[in-house]
């Protein structure tokens, strides 16, 4: 398999007419886990989305390849089937798609007609994950995400995540709502899937998580772009003592993507 | 409008079709009354459908087909409708014919009747015309009258008290031609504490200008237990009319799981009249909309008896410039207490051209008992497409999935395996068109 290369040039994009992304650029390489923190609102779901293609996201400028290719170009299909997956932030609840149906179309969309996993291979694979990520059966035949917890619907989307095997996953916020045993079963999951063909970028509030998934490279992102980026020691230093030093640093006031830069 | 429009039959077409079928004279004379008073009858009355300008009578009723010998036999777009398994207890009608008709011995040994109408009125006349038109009367409007003229049709089926049918009695009803009808009338008798389940399919071949007309008439008797699964899945060329009634005694329960999958226009009307105490009716039925499509859907319940129950729920789907109105009628006569009716409608718009129409009435008459409705039009949800497709599921994919998922709630609860399987083979043929 190709190693992996994710990059991210001078990206700007736009919701309503409002600019969330300002001039963003990052690179992710096979093996490598970025973690990305930042005050809310700066848009790092943003970010997230735009790269996955949500259609209210309209990139205005910049660009964004995948191994070479355009992922700008491509609708969010195909940008699924070229390897990227995203782990929502707030993932959709679909009445009457059962969670195996589902991961079954998903995992045979990508394998393509004529290529479909064999049903008992299927569910060999599907309960081995499911035992990693210690969900009880039952989830496979509930309907997709519906009345899940918050912390449930989370540990579905790393269950999604290993089933699909992609080269390059983002994980918006995979820690918020897990309690502390979740936290470590979940990053149990992503440990197992390190690899040097697959790429991470992990959006973060709290170090935490980070203690389970030790990071690569961190950056902090503020106005819609990555303001100031460093190693593991950097989100150390920003859980002990928050913000206000970066933005003392940078001269910034307004962090949001309000402020007029 | 059509007391002048010609029609293609007259009173000698029905006498030599009855002769030629060896009817007894009671029901020519039935046919031939229903006959003059469709002259003078009105159309049905429909909720926010018109039917002047639908084809209700330009038909050629009596077209022959030939028999088939066995179901290997039977023509592929009827082979595909069922279970080679359990064809030892079926009935086929094209057109104006049985082609075939079948029961199981051993179902035959329980006293069970299950027999096309024409052998019925021949063989079980005193039967048959003490239940005929005892819940859809002939005269309720032009269709009805028209139909009763012209039954090319049908099926009997009679089940002795304190019988249970294990197996699910299956009928399929077949149009094909340029101006053909197919006009089952269908009566379902079940005697006290027994069961049965009844499961038809409507199928069209090629022709142009096509009509179904079918009556269903059930008789639930005290403590019995009735499934009557429909699924249609006639073309575009094909108007399609029915109406469906049950009548349900003491602690009966009547199941319809209705399955709209017709292309073409279509009326249909379905009514439990729960008479006696403690009686039950549940109705599932779902729709998909398609093309330039219009439907009229009503699912209705009478609560006469006290301590009678119903469930109603009806979901459609809206695609293209479809126009479907869904009505759900809970009526609680004076006197039925404790009555509890519930119903819902719920619509998925997927097109901004195409109309659902939820409508919810409830008419009660009787103050100690609850009633009540939802109805919902939702739309597709680009946030849920995007979830779908963000997995590498195609945009169509995931409208698929969407779709069943939204039907699958009513198709999941479908109590026989079998019927929920010809459903859901309804839904994605219906789906991949
Ligand atoms: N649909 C929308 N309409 C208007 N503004 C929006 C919309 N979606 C996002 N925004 C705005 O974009 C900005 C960035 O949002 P985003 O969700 O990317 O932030 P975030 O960094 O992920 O925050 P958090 O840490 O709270 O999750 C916010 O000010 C938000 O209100
Ligand atoms: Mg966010």
């Amino acid at each position: 398999m190709a190693n992996v290369h994710l990059e991210i040039k001078n990206l700007r994009a736009r919701i309503e007419e409002k600019e969330i992304l300002k001039g963003l650029t990052l690179e992710i390489k096979g093996g490598e886990i970025h973690a990305i923190m930042g005050p809310n609102g700066t848009g790092k779901s943003t970010l997230a989305s735009t790269l996955m293609g949500h259609p209210k996201y309209e990139v205005t400028e910049g660009s964004v390849s995948l191994n070479g290719e355009d992922v700008l170009e491509m609708d969010v299909t195909e940008r699924a089937r070229a390897g990227l997956f995203l782990a929502m932030q707030y993932p959709s609840e679909i009445t009457g798609v059962t969670n195996s149906d589902f991961l079954r179309s998903a995992i045979n969309a990508k394998r393509g007609e004529g290529n479909e996993i064999s049903l008992m291979k299927f569910i060999r694979e599907l309960d081995g994950k499911m035992g990693t990520l210690e969900m009880d059966e039952s989830f496979a035949h509930r309907y997709l995400n519906e009345g899940f917890s918050g912390g449930e619907k989370k540990r579905n989307e790393i269950l999604q995540m290993m089933m699909l095997q992609p080269s390059l996953c983002i994980l918006d916020e995979i820690d918020s709502g897990l309690d502390i045993d979740a936290l470590k079963i979940v990053a149990k999951g992503v440990n197992e899937m390190r690899s040097e063909d697959r790429g991470f970028l992990i959006i973060t509030h709290y170090q935490r998580l980070l203690d389970y998934i030790t990071p690569d490279f961190v950056h902090v992102m503020m106005q819609g772009r990555i303001v100031k980026s460093g190693g593991p020691e950097l989100a150390a230093r920003l859980e002990a003592e928050g913000y206000d030093w970066i933005k003392a640093e940078l001269g910034i006031e307004d962090e949001t993507v309000n402020a007029n830069l | 409008m059509s007391v002048d429009t010609q029609l293609r039959f007259d009173r000698e077409a029905i006498t030599a079709y009855s002769q030629a079928n060896q009817e007894p004279a009671w029901f020519l004379e039935k046919r031939l009354a229903a006959f003059d008073a469709a002259q003078t009858l009105e159309l049905p009355k429909l909720e926010k459908t018109k039917l002047d300008n639908w084809n209700t009578d330009q038909f050629q009723p009596f077209v022959t087909a030939d028999k088939a010998a066995n179901a290997a036999a039977l023509d592929e777009v009827v082979k595909d409708q069922i279970d080679e398994a359990q064809a030892s207890s079926l009935i086929v009608q094209k057109n104006a014919s049985v082609v075939l008709a079948t029961l199981a011995d051993d179902i035959k040994a329980q006293g069970v009747i299950y027999t096309d109408i024409q052998t019925a009125v021949r063989e079980h006349g005193d039967l048959v015309q003490k239940y005929l038109n005892q819940a859809v009367q002939a005269d309720e409007h032009r269709i009805a009258a028209l139909h009763q003229a012209v039954i090319n049709g049908g099926v009997f089926l009679y089940v002795p008290k304190n019988t249970e049918v294990s197996v699910p009695l299956q009928a399929v009803y077949q149009v094909a031609g340029d101006g053909a009808l197919v006009s089952p009338h269908i009566i379902i008798v079940a005697e006290n504490h027994s069961r049965v389940t009844y499961v038809d399919t409507y199928v069209s071949g090629e022709g142009q200008g096509m009509v179904a007309q079918s009556i269903v008439e059930v008789f639930v008797g005290a403590g019995a237990h009735v499934q009557v699964a429909s699924v249609r899945s006639l073309s575009t060329d094909v108007t399609d009319y029915t109406f469906r009634r049950a009548i349900v005694e003491q602690d009966g329960k009547m199941e319809w799981i209705l399955g709209e999958m017709n292309a073409g226009n279509t009326v249909a009307n379905n009514t439990s009249v729960l008479k006696g105490r403690g009686s039950h009716a549940d109705t599932k039925s779902i729709t998909i909309g398609l093309g330039s499509q219009r439907q009229n859907l009503t699912s209705q319940v009478q609560h006469i008896g006290t301590h009678t129950e119903s469930s109603m729920l009806s979901k459609a789907v809206m695609t293209d410039e479809a126009v479907a109105i869904l009505n759900g009628i809970t009526k609680i006569e004076k006197g039925a207490e404790k009555a509890n009716g519930e119903q819902a409608e719920n619509i998925l718009m997927l097109s901004p051209q195409a109309r659902g129409d939820a409508n919810p009435i409830l008419l009660i008459d009787e103050d100690d008992v609850k009633a009540g409705h939802a109805a919902s039009v939702g739309r597709f949800s680009e946030e849920s497409l995007y979830y779908l497709m963000s997995r590498g599921i195609s945009r169509k994919e995931a409208e698929r999935l969407i779709i069943l998922g939204f039907l699958d709630p009513v198709v999941a609860e479908i109590p026989v395996e079998e019927v929920r399987n010809r459903l859901r083979q309804a839904l994605e043929r219906k789906l991949a068109r």
